[in-house]
């Protein structure tokens, strides 16, 4: 019993970091219908800021990560600037080769700045809690309850605010958005900036958990996030939580159950099987093409 | 996407609500449909769409923009599956069937917003529609047996021979996307009458012509018809080409057929004015 | 034949002799060259994972550039095809003949594992495919991709399962007899970019490019659009297969790990760069791209960083790809030639075939 539970915490655990990690990939398809492939590689860039700022420069750990967001923030405005703006016209196809190659140009200028081998670092946060019987690691806890609060702050921006709203409306309809006098370049910027916020904070849990980053973490990582994102309805938000933890169980049962090496198979099986049964994933609607 | 597949009915001889010209009276029409509709989201988009259509007739279907029109042609050729009620081709429930199965049952159209191969040239646009005439299998044509030049000649001549219709075969090597706006129209039409069709459906083939190039696509309608002998069902805006060919019309408003018969009934009916001009206001 | 006075047709068999005849032409300079030593034995190797990536990259073509579709998953018909092709040279003696020096004993072996590689592959291809094949757009790309990631895994973790060796899971498919030498690599190049040229140029390729064109108006002018979709997914999973077993040959041990999504996207990559649905963009491209790391390495630690800054500027700059969808034709080449010839000498030759001149 106490292993079950103990797993379950572990697959929220991973689930969060994927959820919040797919919810960048999930607003930037709703908006411009790109997979955002450079998106997972931001996750790594946060990650080093993190990683450099706490031990090379011996910064508070909540000052780090508020350079980690900013960094990400600031890197995905600025790829959406750079490679995807000149892109907006032209076919989708090449919008997403282009997306590739920022992400390989992340990682590969990633390996050349920092090496290419795994750097680790002491635990940032440690011990336990004890609930009854069973004891809880805070890193556990402490993840779960930020991707929780950025979820809700999330809901609330998108929602709620101005920009949130006009947000909605691009994704629903770009040409009428743009007609009721809404900026597309503002509001496509504030998407990515929102998306790759939450990335960086997903690779602040990430080093939490891990303590380690390396120039490819990101790709594998990215990977499971956008089957996530694809798995709770792509262009949904809600989906993308619920598939982020969807995720992050599945593996933590496969673990449970001794299968821990097909755990990635399991998980792309599960995706097809969704998608086969209802191809716009468990939150997502279906847009009829008119005729 | 499982839907449960409407019931199939055998056509039972009915008489029919539809006038009939004199040459087709006493022939079973081509296309029935019987209390047709469909519902979106749990409005009803058509509803009740009685029509039968003779074998060699020109229909017309006008209404207000809305009114349901293209819809009426998306169910008749399944790309919408209808929530209610029968069409019957030839005798033959068209339930079940996909649209590439209804186009070889012989139902064939053109599109309101032009649906065109564009980055293929004019030739192939037509070759494509003679696909299924055009039997050889894929080793034939990796190892270029004689049968795969034989059979191609022999569609490129048809495919020719269709293009002759509207004078386009020096246009054959174009990409079908450059061309001018009427012969794009006009490309449809060709494209859908190379898949053999006894029912042929017009989405506004006038649009975005001029007068005089109106005026020569009636003739070329009314020339189709008696070349091919087939029938022609049309969606038009522009009252002069479908008071001139169409034998009969049927006039739909809010999914429903207002009115139907000669042009000179439409023209006086009430109810057509009504639903075009609006109501006239009492006192 | 109707013949206008500013082209002229060069008749069918003709054209095949005259490409033919260049092809072997090409053939013999560079294995000549092979054997004389002026091409050294390392720049054989890259000419042959030359060959390799141009079939990898023309076979994605025909599902992306001419069906219009995006797999994502190349890497695992490509893998599927090296297991199959590996393990089957393994279990028949071609090792022995190829260390004999006999290798006309291994010819017929070896078509067999091209044709077992090429089968395997499809069968996975109908398998995914039809499916697959029902989604549209993206849905399709994902599918593909969780397909190559699972065939990954099965490859690593299958012998757990069967309890024997069978593909020797990370630990690698070692010692298989490399096979792969430049003329058949070259022979299958050939074959490959013929098969999808005839298709292509036929009552199939036109149904699968009306499909890529306009799937609602094909389908309403009774092009059979699972089917033919189906049927260009599977060609492209075959010849996928046929690279793969090249590559088992040539490269003698797999793992598991080649064939990551990664594998896919640098197949894609090469078909997007080259143009998409052009034949010989995806063979430029998969040319330039296999050669341009190699030249790069004086500058090694860049050679990455360079290549990835290429592809995005290639992308913002040239978005349609190298060759858009221009495809080359020889005989066109030729045709505009004689064309330019006859302008010259226009009056005379026009006259002489006596056609009018209005």
């Amino acid at each position: 019993m106490s292993l079950f539970f103990s797993q379950f915490l572990n697959g929220l655990q991973t689930g969060s970091v994927y959820a919040l990690v797919a919810l960048g990939y999930s607003m930037v398809y709703g908006i411009i219908l790109l997979l955002n492939f450079a998106h997972g590689d931001i996750i790594m860039v946060g990650a080093y800021a993190a990683f450099y700022s706490m031990t090379a420069f011996h910064l508070h750990p909540l000052l780090s990560v508020v350079l980690a967001v900013a960094a990400s923030t600031l890197l995905g405005v600025v790829i959406e600037k750079v490679a995807y703006t000149p892109l907006r016209q032209a076919p989708r196809l090449s919008l997403l080769i282009t997306a590739i190659g920022v992400s390989f140009l992340l990682e590969n200028g990633a390996q050349l700045l920092f090496g290419s081998e795994t750097k680790s670092m002491s635990p940032i946060v440690t011990g336990n809690v004890s609930l009854g019987s069973m004891s809880i690691s805070k890193v556990a806890l402490l993840t779960i309850a930020v991707t929780v609060a950025a979820m809700a702050i999330l809901t609330f921006l998108v929602q709620r605010t101005k920009l949130g709203k006009a947000m909605r409306a691009v994704s629903e309809d770009m040409g009428a958005a743009q007609l009721m006098g809404i900026s597309l370049n503002k509001t496509i910027s504030f998407t990515f900036a929102v998306g790759s916020a939450l990335a960086g904070i997903g690779s602040v849990l990430y080093l939490c958990a891990y303590t380690q980053a390396s120039p490819t973490m990101g790709s594998m990582l990215g990977l499971k996030a956008f089957v996530a994102a694809v798995l709770g309805g792509i262009g949904s938000i809600p989906g993308a939580m619920i598939g982020g933890f969807a995720i992050g169980l599945l593996e933590a049962l496969c673990s449970a159950v001794n299968l821990s090496v097909w755990k990635d198979g399991v998980v792309f099986a599960i995706l097809i099987l969704v998608l086969l049964v209802k191809p716009t994933g468990i939150m997502g609607r279906s847009q009829a093409e008119k005729v | 996407m499982s839907r449960t597949p409407r019931p199939k009915t055998k056509l039972v001889p009915q008489p029919t609500t539809n006038y009939l010209p004199e040459r087709d009276a006493d022939k079973r029409p081509i296309l029935e449909t019987r209390h047709l509709g469909i519902d979106f989201g749990g409005l009803s988009a058509v509803s009740d769409f009685n029509v039968a259509v003779g074998p060699t007739e020109i229909a017309g279907l006008i209404g207000p923009n809305g009114a349901g029109k293209t819809t009426i042609f998306n169910l008749l050729t399944n790309v919408y599956k209808p929530t209610r009620g029968t069409i019957l081709l030839d005798g033959i429930d068209t339930a079940g069937k996909s649209t590439t199965e209804v186009n070889r049952m012989g139902i064939a159209r053109t599109f309101q917003n032009i649906r065109l191969f564009r980055q293929l040239s004019v030739l192939d646009n037509v070759l494509i529609a003679l696909n299924n005439e055009t039997r050889y299998s894929a080793l034939s044509a990796i190892l270029r047996l004689p049968e795969y030049w034989r059979r191609e000649r022999i569609a490129r001549d048809r495919a020719m021979e269709l293009l002759s219709i509207f004078d386009m075969q020096p246009l054959a090597d174009q990409p079908a996307g450059s061309l001018p706006y009427g012969a794009q129209r006009r490309l449809e039409i060709v494209r859908a009458l190379a898949t053999n069709p006894s029912l042929l459906l017009l989405d506004e083939p006038a649009a975005g012509m001029n007068p005089s190039e109106t005026s020569e696509l009636m003739d070329n309608i009314v020339k189709i018809r008696d070349t091919f002998q087939i029938a022609i069902m049309l969606i038009e805006h522009d009252m002069n080409l479908v008071m001139g060919i169409c034998e009969v019309i049927g006039v739909l408003n809010f999914g429903r057929i207002i009115a139907k018969g000669t042009s000179d009934d439409i023209q006086s009916n009430p109810l057509v004015i009504e639903a075009y001009l609006g109501k006239k206001k009492e006192g | 034949m109707k013949q206008t006075n500013t082209s002229i047709r060069i008749p069918m068999p003709v054209r095949y002799l005259i490409n033919a005849a260049l092809i072997v032409l090409l053939w013999f300079i560079l294995s000549s060259l092979m054997r004389s030593g002026a091409i050294t034995n390392y720049w054989t190797g890259i000419i042959i994972m030359i060959g390799i990536n141009i079939i990898l990259a023309v076979s994605l073509n025909v599902a992306t550039g001419y069906l219009g579709q995006l797999p994502l998953g190349h890497a695992g018909f490509m893998a599927v095809g090296a297991y199959a092709g590996g393990i089957f040279m393994r279990a028949v003696p071609v090792q022995e003949f190829l260390r004999a020096g006999n290798a006309g004993a291994s010819v017929p072996y070896i078509l067999i594992a091209l044709l077992i590689s090429a089968l395997t592959a499809g069968i996975f291809g109908l398998i995914i495919g039809i499916p697959a094949l029902r989604l549209r757009g993206d849905y399709l790309a994902i599918i593909t991709l969780g397909f190559g990631e699972i065939i990954r895994v099965v490859l690593t973790n299958i012998d757990s399962v069967l309890g024997f060796d069978f593909t020797f899971g990370s630990a690698g498919l070692k010692r298989i007899p490399k096979y792969s030498s430049f003329t058949l690599v070259f022979i299958c190049v050939v074959l490959t970019c013929f098969i999808i040229h005839t298709v292509m140029k036929s009552r199939h390729g036109r149904a699968i490019l009306s499909i890529r064109e306009n799937e609602i108006a094909s389908e309403s002018v009774g092009v059979n659009t699972t089917y033919y979709k189906t049927f260009a997914f599977v060609l492209s999973a075959m010849l996928a297969g046929v690279a793969g077993c090249l590559y088992a040959g040539y490269i003698g041990s797999l793992y598991p790990s080649t064939f990551k999504f990664m594998k896919s996207i640098e197949i894609l990559v090469m078909v997007v760069l080259g143009g998409m649905g052009s034949m010989l963009g995806s063979v430029l491209s998969a040319t330039v791209l296999t050669v341009l790391p190699e030249l790069l390495r004086s500058v090694a630690d860049y050679r990455m960083v360079a290549y990835s800054l290429a592809l995005v500027i290639m992308m913002i700059f040239r978005p349609k790809g190298l060759m858009g969808s221009y495809d080359f034709s020889l005989s066109h080449l030729l045709e505009k030639g004689l064309c330019a010839v006859r302008l010259l000498f226009g009056r005379k030759s026009s006259e002489k075939k006596g056609e009018s001149r209005e």
